[in-house]
């Protein structure tokens, strides 16, 4: 049933026209960078060069595919979140709003199977986006831009990854990403179960992104205890894969971090949508 | 009397301070048409939701099928199928797919030609493909009962299936109704404050009123049992009037060429047969107590 279920989910997803604004907002966004990089990416690597330029020689194909991928991915901290959550935060709001809700759970499947079925339907929008985006960035910035080794900026020097060691950290990354926007994902589903219109849960998630994000942002002392158990903190932590040396403890602290969100959200949502009077 | 499809027995559902239903019972039986009964507000559809495990009672017992909702849900609702309040489809979807979405989750492999025989058979005939964005209210309520037949259920309920509906959809939905009951041998459970509607169709019913039940029984016997306003037109008003009060009829009065009187369903027949005997024409006998007053005397009480 729960495989009937998730068909059903994914069919509703896929007919829907807002699903659909995803993918195109991603291939506009994307676009516009490639062909701003295409006509005037040598200024924008001159801004990060001019500093070393005394100290070091960059040679080679600097402006290449891995740097306008890396650069394109940084785009994960607002803009997938917001076109995640416009999908994901529909899944039941949109429900009670249309009224649809009312036959859903009248049919003999349990109201934890019916959320689960949209969770996962919600996670693979999720991960399709994150494809689309991976595709556009790294496949269409290499065929654009060609291939070469990575620079990457941090705030205490520059850091220069070759190209053959390159490939597995977009791979892992990825899957870093993927388990963060989950991550917002499960948020925008969880505020869903509380509300009965749409807009309610994008706002509000998109809401909480900004406010974790400000909180990880100022430096006063109360918020520098709790920064690093805030999810905005973890949205990022792809990056972490392109340290060198890795820092696998700050990989895996990440991880543990969003999974715990994603477990504690989850239990929220199933409370909340088991104990729900559906009166819409 | 058949078995017992639903039991409810004092419900409960309190929202806070505000009583939605309080103490209502009933039963329903299988192969019967149940009209429930109330005006707006009456706690008609929250005693729905609690049926359809929608929302949760405070207090009571609800037994479908001999099973409580709370604890055999999935089984209950596997036998049931329903409208509650208006049928709301995917609107970007089209008929079939909205069926088929809908016997997808009631468990059931539905065929493309069992979908389209449903449809048929609740007269949207050539829409199966159209999107539901374009289909009239009445249309959506002719979907929502082909919904509510996918899975062959043996319960239907139907929360005021003709609100905003034109006659003709009207007497359309009361058709449907019949025919599920004497073609496919359903019971169904119809909620509706259209009280000539339930009169029609409907062999037992539950008044509700303020949350509370104020009557339960057999249509015709709770009917019956009331005292009619009957209207003779006769040949001969003069002897017709003479004759009652010979025969202790004192409650009548007379108005244009009828004679009303206060009656019992069962006198209707004595008065005619005592007219007929008498050499008086009868050219019509119109009821003009119906349902309707005997709900406003309910509910006004």
């Amino acid at each position: 049933m729960l495989f009937k279920s998730t068909y059903n989910e994914f069919i509703k997803i896929a007919a829907k026209p807002r699903s659909y604004l995803g993918v195109a907002a991603i291939t506009l966004i994307v676009g516009l960078i490639l062909i701003a990089m295409k006509l005037d990416g040598r200024m924008y690597i001159s801004l990060i060069t001019g500093p070393f330029e005394q100290s070091l020689a960059f040679e080679g194909n600097v402006l290449n595919g891995n740097l306008i991928a890396f650069i394109i991915l940084q785009m994960l901290i607002i803009h997938v979140p917001l076109l995640i959550a416009f999908v994901t935060g529909d899944l039941i709001s949109g429900e009670a709003a249309m009224g649809t809700i009312r036959m859903l759970l009248t049919k003999p499947i349990s109201r934890t199977k019916i959320l689960f079925s949209k969770y996962i339907a919600g996670c693979a929008y999720t991960f399709l986006i994150l494809l689309w985006l991976a595709f556009m960035a790294i496949v269409v910035g290499k065929w654009l831009f060609g291939t070469g080794d990575l620079m990457v900026l941090k705030s205490d020097g520059l850091i220069v990854l070759q190209q053959h060691d390159i490939a597995w950290r977009f791979f892992y990354g990825l899957l870093i990403a993927f388990l963060a926007m989950v991550m917002i994902a499960t948020l925008s589903l969880t505020l869903s179960c509380f509300s009965e219109n749409s807009i309610g849960p994008i706002v509000s998630t998109m809401g909480i992104i900004i406010l974790f994000t400000i909180i990880g942002t100022i430096e006063v002392p109360l918020f520098d205890t709790i920064r690093p158990y805030l999810f905005t903190t973890h949205m990022a932590a792809w990056r972490y894969l392109f340290d060198e040396p890795l820092q696998l403890g700050d990989v895996f602290f990440s991880i543990s971090i969003l999974v715990a969100h994603i477990l504690v959200l989850l239990g929220i949502a199933i409370y909340k949508f088991n104990k729900k009077d559906i009166l819409s | 009397m058949s078995d017992k499809i639903i039991e409810v027995k004092n419900l409960v559902k309190n929202y806070g301070s505000f009583n939605a239903v309080q103490n209502v019972s009933f039963d329903v039986f299988s192969g019967n048409v149940f009209g429930f009964l109330g005006p707006n507000g009456a706690g008609k559809s929250t005693t729905i939701r609690v049926l359809l495990s929608l929302i949760k009672p405070t207090s009571g017992q609800v037994k479908l099928f001999g099973k409580d909702i709370t604890t055999d849900r999935d089984y209950i609702l596997s036998k049931i199928g329903c409208i509650v309040e208006k049928p709301d489809f995917y609107k970007y979807l089209s008929a079939e797919k909205n069926i088929e979405l809908f016997a997808r989750i009631s468990g059931i492999n539905v065929t493309k030609s069992k979908v389209h025989e449903i449809i048929e058979f609740v007269g949207l005939k050539g829409r199966e493909k159209d999107k539901l964005s374009g289909f009239s209210h009445g249309m959506k309520q002719r979907l929502g009962i082909a919904q509510t037949l996918i899975h062959n259920p043996q319960l239907i309920i139907l929360d005021e299936p003709t609100t905003g509906l034109d006659p003709q959809g009207i007497i359309d939905i009361r058709n449907l109704i019949l025919q599920l009951k004497n073609e496919k041998n359903k019971t169904v459970l119809l909620s509706s404050h259209i009280l000539s509607e339930i009169e029609l169709i409907a062999d037992r019913m539950v008044i509700i009123n303020k949350g509370k039940t104020v009557a339960e029984g057999n249509v015709k016997d709770l009917l019956n049992a009331q005292d009619l306003i009957v209207a003779f037109t006769v040949s001969d008003i003069e002897t017709a009037q003479q004759l009652l009060k010979a025969n202790n009829y004192i409650e009548f009065t007379v108005a244009a060429s009828q004679i009303l009187l206060h009656i019992t369903q069962p006198q209707i027949a004595e008065v005619n047969k005592l007219f007929c005997a008498n050499n008086i024409n009868v050219f019509s006998i119109e009821t003009k107590r119906k349902l309707e007053d005997y709900f406003l005397k309910l509910i006004n009480h």
